[in-house]
């Protein structure tokens, strides 16, 4: 690593810096919350008087959390994994093959991101329900198994891969599900992660259809759990408990985030373009 | 390529080892027993309550099994709606009193059965305002508890501005004078603190109907509802000028104010609010100063007493019968009793819906919901067709009022005309 | 001519074979596409022309929503928002993901600091946001008091309500746009940044002849993406101005509300479900045709 110092980068630091100030402070302001006592906490101020971790509290010993922490774990790790594999072999087979009906294919996955998800929920719980999907891990899953959005956006840096590289492979006399898995996929590898990351997430924060499709408090995903505590006519809204529930769903995330954004770098180690 | 069949593999497994251990909990049961489902939304007081309820009710039959399920209350109106279209959904459930005429019509409930109770036998067991409930003549639904409003006050602020922490207001002209001593404006008119937590979409809009209306003289609704009456005399209007008033002209008090109104009562920058029994357990672990609670004010001192009550209430769904309604009836039943009820009143903070528990010495002189108790007996429950968009109407009028300048007689004929067109509306489909 | 029929063969085989691969690997997608997205969506536009409980065909729905003031208000609002919104975002995560691969340290955490706000649940953080705006003792309008500037009604009124829940979903977005732009600008090969340097190509000739021109697959993804979202917004506006302050989603005076809140609110508040399935062919309308179009300008390597 060559470091140099030179104005240029230290004014680029100091916006950045500005930047993270103005970015972070509604989140601290959260975090700073959850540490406050309800009679603190209707002070409105920025800072607890004294740190008092009753909402923690509450969150551990009254309320199904931590099954509700699985519940999302679940099904964030089996949708995203699910992404990976569906959406960056659908956008490769898009962006690499020509074939009949590959244009209406395409326009006919990213028409079904025009039609919100609102819509969409009846029409899902009465399938659900047909199949008897209601109230399970699958119920939860299944309308995100693979993302329109994750397909376009594999799609667009897939086109980027050289073609070179796949036909050497054929000539080789690699198979095509292997040249897809061990020569491109390794190409779009920041992009990869960057799907991982954005899958995982809208799945940890889904709330309107496994609000919806669950039934018992054993399915609840974490958005559930936190939303039963946040309405105004459900008897003592307890901010403090909703700010520490908020606090705690997002440590898993940066975790997430930490690892795959280190995928994101190692990227370009990969290509083998290191500058 | 091993790794990459390993994981296609273990995702498929995994997805098919997850649909089969979910699923279908609906309907789970002991084969030898009536299974009914219950559906409330989630207040976590009234969930534990009724856990403990369902478990008295299941050791008394012990041939019934009660599944009871929550949901948030955003949306469980949507998941009722969901559960409707998929032709599934709960056999009995608790529901707002404002929904039970769209769900009438849309055939979701059921009537209670001669059988079961009679017209009269309601009639006799429930205090009056339960009437509203009926449509069509027929009862629906059975509540457990009702809600009135009362008067809160923050003893501290009363004090700090020269006030008696011991004399609420008795008249609503008490109130705005005492509101301008707590308010405290600013250079360029906002607020630093309020005398009263003047409102509209919280529970403002049923103050001004069901309490300011009458003690002007002025009947809200015809008696089978179909007729908005707010302007059948000039004193409708003088009441909704006076109510708007103490937001417009004497500014003791706004809706965007510390967020909302009850919010800013119990972070004490409000003096008073107005406010149902449910609001206690809010203000008890929130608020860190001295308060109190009384009955409304009234026009002038010995004038007309009013209330707006409103209540959860439990209905059986259309399509239940045979062995599953009698469960369902016997279930229902157990729920209303009269322990049942005092009970909730204790750990929920709903105030009871039988007359004999309501006329109980001990429940009209408690201490805390004493006064909520005393004003039941002047309340009043609207009629609503569509609760939330009458809501929503009686909101935009107001903001026009407030946000555009609008003329306040203006908005207030606009208002009675959108509010008359959503019953015309509603009777019209009823009617088909 | 033997051997030249037998290349030709190999040749079609060849075509054919890789077709077939490529409809071997699309099967089970497009059937659920076709399951879970594409049947619902159809009956939803057949939905669109019935009344409840009726099969007969009818237009009263469309010819309901074309009068109702407050749909065209709420087309309106959500036309805004993309302008305000999607060109925002996309500059300042751009900026940010240029700004990052300039530094050398803390790359890690500026990246995952600006990512924040993508990650944490509207709830609780909505509920800030609502603090910090409040008119009267909010955070905003002290800031805005002390620097002498005329202080603002933010969410609470009709003329900056919009802008104001348009901060809150580009606080929220940049984050996601600089993580795709990072990802964008791995892919650039190192390459061609050193031959355009050997060239002489300056700093700000080298971003417009190498980055931009090959960022843009990831421009048009973000242009589509962030305005197929951007016209479906609802959960930021629900979250913003809905519970006891606004009194309906999308207040006040529905200066806030977008299409699909109106939908939601006429589909699950309204229960005319069949209503709110006219509003929502005609989101999907608008969104298709605003994609061709953005396909057609923004698009130089595809063609769609």
């Amino acid at each position: 690593m060559k470091e140099k110092y030179t104005i240029g980068k230290f004014i680029i630091h100091l916006i950045l810096i500005a930047g993270i100030v103005i970015v972070a402070f509604p989140f601290i302001w959260m975090i700073m919350s959850s540490l406050k006592s309800l009679t603190d906490f209707y002070d409105f101020s920025f800072l607890p008087k004294s740190i008092d971790l009753s909402g923690y509290i509450y969150t551990f010993e009254e309320t199904g959390f931590l099954r509700w922490y699985l519940n999302s774990f679940i099904v964030a790790v089996v949708v995203t994994v699910s992404n990976i594999i569906f959406c960056s072999l659908i956008g490769y087979t898009l962006a690499k093959f020509r074939f009949f009906g590959a244009r209406g294919i395409f326009i006919l996955i990213l028409s079904t991101m025009m039609i919100p998800t609102e819509m969409l929920v009846i029409p899902w719980y009465v399938l659900s329900s047909d199949m008897q999907w209601v109230d399970s891990y699958w119920g939860i899953m299944f309308p995100g198994m693979m993302e329109a959005f994750g397909i376009f956006l594999m799609r667009q840096f897939m086109g980027n891969v050289p073609d070179d590289i796949l036909d050497a492979a054929r000539i080789d006399g690699m198979g095509e599900f292997k040249i897809w898995w061990r020569v491109a996929m390794p190409q779009v590898k920041p992009a990869i992660s960057a799907l991982a990351i954005i899958t995982f997430l809208g799945n940890w924060n889904a709330y309107l259809w496994p609000v919806i499709v669950t039934s018992t408090a054993e399915m609840r995903t974490l958005p559930v759990g936190i939303s039963l505590y946040g309405t105004s006519d459900a008897g003592g809204i307890q901010w403090n408990t909703i700010m520490a529930m908020s606090t705690l769903t997002v440590i898993p995330m940066i975790i997430v985030f930490l690892i795959f954004q280190r995928q994101i770098v190692e990227g370009i180690a990969l290509t083998g373009t290191k500058g | 390529m091993k790794r990459v069949k390993w994981l296609l593999m273990g995702v498929l497994a995994s997805m098919l080892v997850l649909t089969a251990c979910g699923g279908a909990n609906d309907t789970q049961g002991d084969p030898d027993k009536t299974t009914i489902t219950y559906w409330q939304y989630t207040y976590p007081s009234k969930v534990e309550e009724i856990e403990k309820i369902i478990k008295d009710f299941e050791d008394e039959n012990p041939d019934i099994e009660v599944i009871a399920q929550d949901y948030p209350y955003d949306q469980y109106q949507q998941k009722i709606f969901a559960a409707k279209k998929a032709g599934k959904g709960p056999d009995v459930f608790n529901i707002y009193f404002g929904w039970v005429p769209e769900y009438v019509n849309r055939e979701y409930i059921q009537p209670i059965r001669e059988e079961f109770m009679t017209e009269q036998e309601i009639r006799d067991y429930y205090v009056d305002f339960v009437e509203p409930n009926k449509v069509d003549g027929k009862y629906y639904t059975l509540p457990i508890a009702v809600r009135s409003l009362a008067l809160f006050w923050n003893k501290d602020m009363f004090e700090e501005a020269g006030l008696d922490p011991e004399q609420p207001p008795k008249t609503w002209d008490d109130v705005i004078e005492y509101g301008k001593k707590m308010t405290k404006l600013n250079d360029d008119g906002r607020y630093e603190q309020e005398g009263y937590g003047w409102n509209v979409a919280g529970q403002g809009l049923h103050m001004f109907q069901q309490v300011m209306l009458r003690q002007f003289g002025v009947e809200p609704y015809s008696e089978d509802g179909t007729k908005v009456q707010f302007n059948s005399k000039p004193e409708g209007y003088d009441a909704f000028e006076y109510w708007v008033n103490m937001n417009q002209k004497h500014k003791i008090g706004d809706p965007d104010f510390g967020n909302s109104y009850n919010e800013a009562f119990i972070s004490g920058k409000a003096g008073m609010i107005v406010d149902g029994s449910f609001r206690i357990g809010d203000v008890q672990s929130g608020a860190d100063f001295e308060w109190g609670v009384t009955t409304l004010p009234v026009l002038e001192e010995g004038g007309l007493e009013s209330n707006y009550a409103s209540y959860w209430t439990n209905a059986i769904a259309s399509g239940v019968e045979g062995e599953k309604l009698e469960a369902s009836e016997k279930f229902l039943e157990y729920l209303i009793q009269a322990d049942v009820q005092k009970s909730w009143m204790e750990n929920v903070g709903e105030l009871p819906a039988a007359k004999e528990v309501v006329a109980e010495k001990s429940i009209k002189e408690d201490p805390v919901y004493g006064a909520f108790v005393r004003g039941l007996e002047h309340a009043h429950a609207t009629f609503f067709v569509k609760e939330d968009k009458e809501r929503e109407i009686i909101t935009n009028k107001v903001n026009e009022i407030r946000l555009n300048g609008k003329a306040i007689d203006e908005a207030f004929d606009e208002m009675v005309k959108e509010l008359q067109q959503v019953r015309d509306e509603y009777f019209d489909e009823v009617s088909k | 001519m033997n051997n030249n029929r037998k290349t030709l063969d190999q040749m079609m085989t060849l075509r054919t074979r890789r077709m077939l691969i490529a409809y071997a690997f699309l099967f089970i997608p497009v059937l659920f596409y076709l399951g879970v997205r594409i049947v619902p969506a159809i009956q939803a536009l057949s939905m669109s022309f019935t009344h409840e409980g009726s099969s007969v065909f009818t237009l009263d729905h469309y010819k309901m929503l074309l009068q109702d003031e407050v749909f065209w208000i709420s087309v309106k609002n959500t036309i805004l928002y993309v302008v305000i919104v999607v060109p925002l975002q996309m500059l300042l995560g751009l900026l940010i993901a240029l700004g990052i691969e300039r530094v050398n340290r803390f790359k890690w955490f500026y990246r995952i600091v600006f990512f924040l706000p993508y990650m944490t649940s509207i709830v609780a953080i909505s509920w800030v946001w609502r603090l910090i705006y409040e008119p009267n003792t909010g955070l905003l309008n002290k800031v805005l008091d002390w620097l002498n500037l005329p202080v603002q009604g933010w969410l609470t009124h009709p003329d900056t309500a919009l802008i104001s829940v348009s901060i809150v979903i580009i606080w929220q977005m940049m984050g996601f746009c600089m993580l795709i732009f990072t990802a964008g600008l791995q892919v650039i090969p190192r390459q061609l940044y050193e031959a355009a340097e050997i060239d002489g190509a300056g700093r700000w000739k080298r971003f417009w002849m190498v980055t931009f021109p090959l960022l843009n697959p990831t421009i048009v993804f973000l242009a589509i993406i962030g305005v197929i979202q951007t016209l479906q917004t609802f959960t930021q506006i629900a979250n913003l101005t809905g519970g006891a302050t606004g009194g309906g989603l999308g207040g006040p005076l529905h200066s806030t509300s977008s299409v699909v809140v109106y939908m939601y609110n006429q589909g699950f508040r309204d229960y005319n479900l069949h209503f709110a399935a006219a509003s929502t062919v005609f989101l999907f309308i608008l969104i298709l045709i605003v994609t061709l179009i953005q396909f057609r300008v923004l698009n130089k390597s595809y063609k769609l």
